[in-house]
């Protein structure tokens, strides 16, 4: 059952029975093509019908499913050539943010990225994907150099949020974000920002700031955790569901929003059942985002880039 | 049993005595940090701070606009940009029913207050946020709002003054509210690109997507006494951490403390104190010292 969500059990169980028919057939020897094939086209057919209305929330679960592909998966999936870098130079090295220079295809990037871990151990020492201060500065730091040295960014965003503590204040967690913000804008080089999982809040914009926003079919990019929404506007966090349907924050969601640029397409039920088909989309979307942006000179980067944070917004004038 | 039953006893006191010393509203008001009884015309006189314990109470933006500006020289801008609901969200209310309501209360239409004014004599624009309205919560609007005034400052060449008081970004606006700080910090970057100044202040409450945006970019930051500032809430953090926060956590001085803010001034301070900083930067001098503390004193600082 592992990895299994609620929503997919009757796909589970069907799947199960093809399995076993399949095993079964194999060692008795007998011809079972017939059955197979209908039950195979049932189970496509459950797919889509499962796949191809998810609720918000089902979406959420599959964006935090513990065996969706991470930052650093997607590294080696598009077969890079990756040398990471540590630290902020400020105070330490953050190990919930990578980053690093990758040789990617024929290009020289930096990429930077929340990485989560993929069992608890990792996972304390990546605190669940969720920056402090010192992640947002190694991450800037990196990305000053790609500046620096004319290499394109890629960004992976893949966070609950940027990390609540007293460490994390004490230091600036704020003010870490923002600066980010701010010299993102006016970096000369090209950046692509690919939300493969949680888009959570300030924590995930910290590196979300670029000439193309992606995102995966099945992540969600919002600006609070559904269950955070819920606490304070629904005073009860259990009602995530519904603040998670209010807040509309999928990847058709935000195309329809004008906030990303594409949604990647993912393996039915998501980027975890065929993460090398996953990794091939993403790296698909990226080359050629890239070379849409590499043929503009740094100043009409940083202008475009400007104009599409400019546009974000809805309001009336009166 | 002892302790709980002296803090009953404290407790029983204290009502009495609040009682006894009731007055008529509107003449008197209670000090939310001390306690003390203080004459309305008093308080109005110390910028609604307490003369006893430094408590500073919360004002609206319009208070703001006086305490910060050379008499009569503000004038609003930008005031047609007004809320939609662009999700059609609906919590225990619906948003585009908590707008009118907002509207109703603080008389305005927006959590941002947007002008141009005279600050001891310097032209500069200004951006004042107003937290009865929605807590000051930073949506489309106030995006909009802030991304053209700080185009403005740098058409007049002029410095960007920016007052907070906010709860953060606002949830029933979704995923573009996020998007303005990335907006409005992008605008910064060009204002900083064209050497102009953002004098940032921090009042209470300043937290959320605000800090983590516009508020944190001044050149210059500045915070009143006590001001809650920071990324994520006390009660956030407390649930995250199960543990108590220290003493003082996260309020203005704690801030200061840490290296994250230039200075902490008391309201009746904050106007020289922003001043003197524009002084510092701007070669363009439109007034004199005289000016300036002549209009201070005028208006009671």
């Amino acid at each position: 059952m592992a990895g299994w969500l609620e929503f997919e059990k009757p796909l589970l169980e069907l799947e199960q029975r093809i399995d076993e028919l399949r095993s079964f057939a194999d060692s008795q020897n007998i011809d079972v093509a017939k059955e197979l094939h209908r039950l195979e086209a049932k189970a496509e057919d459950l797919r889509r019908q499962i796949y191809g209305k998810l609720t918000r929330w089902q979406v959420t679960q599959i964006a935090r499913h513990p065996r969706r592909p991470y930052t650093a998966d997607y590294i080696r999936m598009l077969g890079v050539d990756f040398t990471e870098l540590h630290g902020d130079r400020r105070f330490g090295d953050d190990e919930a943010m990578v980053g690093g220079l990758g040789f990617f295809g024929d290009r020289k990037v930096v990429i930077v990225g929340h990485q989560k871990g993929r069992d608890t151990k990792e996972n304390i020492r990546r605190n669940f994907g969720m920056a402090h201060p010192e992640g947002y500065r190694k991450a800037l730091r990196l990305m000053s150099l790609a500046g620096k040295f004319g290499r394109p960014i890629i960004t992976f965003v893949d966070t609950p949020g940027a990390y609540p503590g007293i460490g994390a204040e004490e230091r600036g967690q704020a003010e870490a974000i923002a600066y980010n913000l701010h010299e993102m804008s006016r970096l000369p080089v090209p950046i692509v920002v690919v939300v493969i999982g949680e888009g959570g809040s300030g924590g995930a914009l910290g590196i979300g700031v670029g000439d193309r926003v992606l995102m995966l079919e099945y992540a969600i990019y919002s600006v609070i955790s559904p269950e955070g929404c819920a606490s304070i506007l629904f005073r009860d966090a259990a009602r995530a569901q519904q603040a998670a349907e209010a807040m509309k924050i999928t990847a058709n969601d935000l195309m329809g929003l004008g906030v990303i640029d594409e949604i990647v397409p993912e393996p039915a039920g998501g980027a975890h059942r065929d993460p090398e088909r996953a990794a091939r989309a993403v790296g698909e979307a990226i080359a050629r985002h890239l070379s849409d942006l590499e043929a503009m000179s740094p100043e009409e980067l940083v202008r475009k880039r400007l104009a599409r944070l400019m546009a974000m917004g809805e309001f009336k004038e009166v | 049993m002892k302790d709980q039953l002296s803090w009953l006893r404290r407790r029983k006191r204290g009502i009495k005595e609040a009682k006894k010393r009731e007055m008529p509203d509107g003449l008197w008001r209670k000090c939310e940090g001390c306690s003390e009884i203080i004459y309305h015309k008093e308080l109005e006189r110390n910028l609604w701070t307490c003369s006893k314990c430094n408590y500073h109470f919360r004002i609206s933006a319009a208070q703001y606009r006086d305490v910060l500006t050379d008499d009569g020289s503000f004038v609003e801008l930008l005031t047609g940009i007004e809320s939609v609901d662009p999700l059609g969200f609906v919590d225990s209310k619906k948003y585009a029913d908590r707008l009118v309501a907002a509207k109703k209360k603080t008389g305005h239409n927006s959590a941002v207050l947007t002008g141009s004014a005279r600050v001891g004599g310097h032209l500069a624009m200004m951006a004042i946020l107003d937290f009865a309205f929605l807590g000051g919560s930073m949506g489309s609007v106030m995006g909009e709002k802030i991304a053209r005034l700080t185009r403005m400052a740098i058409e007049e060449r002029v410095p960007l003054i920016t007052l907070s008081s906010t709860g953060g970004a606002r949830m029933q606006e979704g995923i573009l509210s996020l998007m303005q700080m990335a907006k409005t910090s992008a605008m910064l970057a060009k204002l900083d690109d064209e050497g102009l100044l953002h004098v940032a202040i921090q009042a209470h409450p300043t937290t959320g997507g605000v800090t983590a945006s516009f508020a944190s970019l001044g050149d210059v930051i500045v915070a009143e006494p006590g001001a809650l500032i920071g990324f994520a809430g006390p009660r956030v953090i407390q649930q995250t951490i199960k543990q108590d926060l220290p003493d003082g956590f996260q309020r203005a001085e704690f801030l200061l403390d840490h290296g994250m803010i230039d200075m902490v001034v008391h309201r009746k301070e904050l106007k020289n104190a922003v001043v003197k900083v524009i002084d510092f930067f701007t070669d363009d001098r439109r007034g004199t010292a005289e000016d300036t503390l002549g209009q201070a004193r005028k208006q009671g600082l």
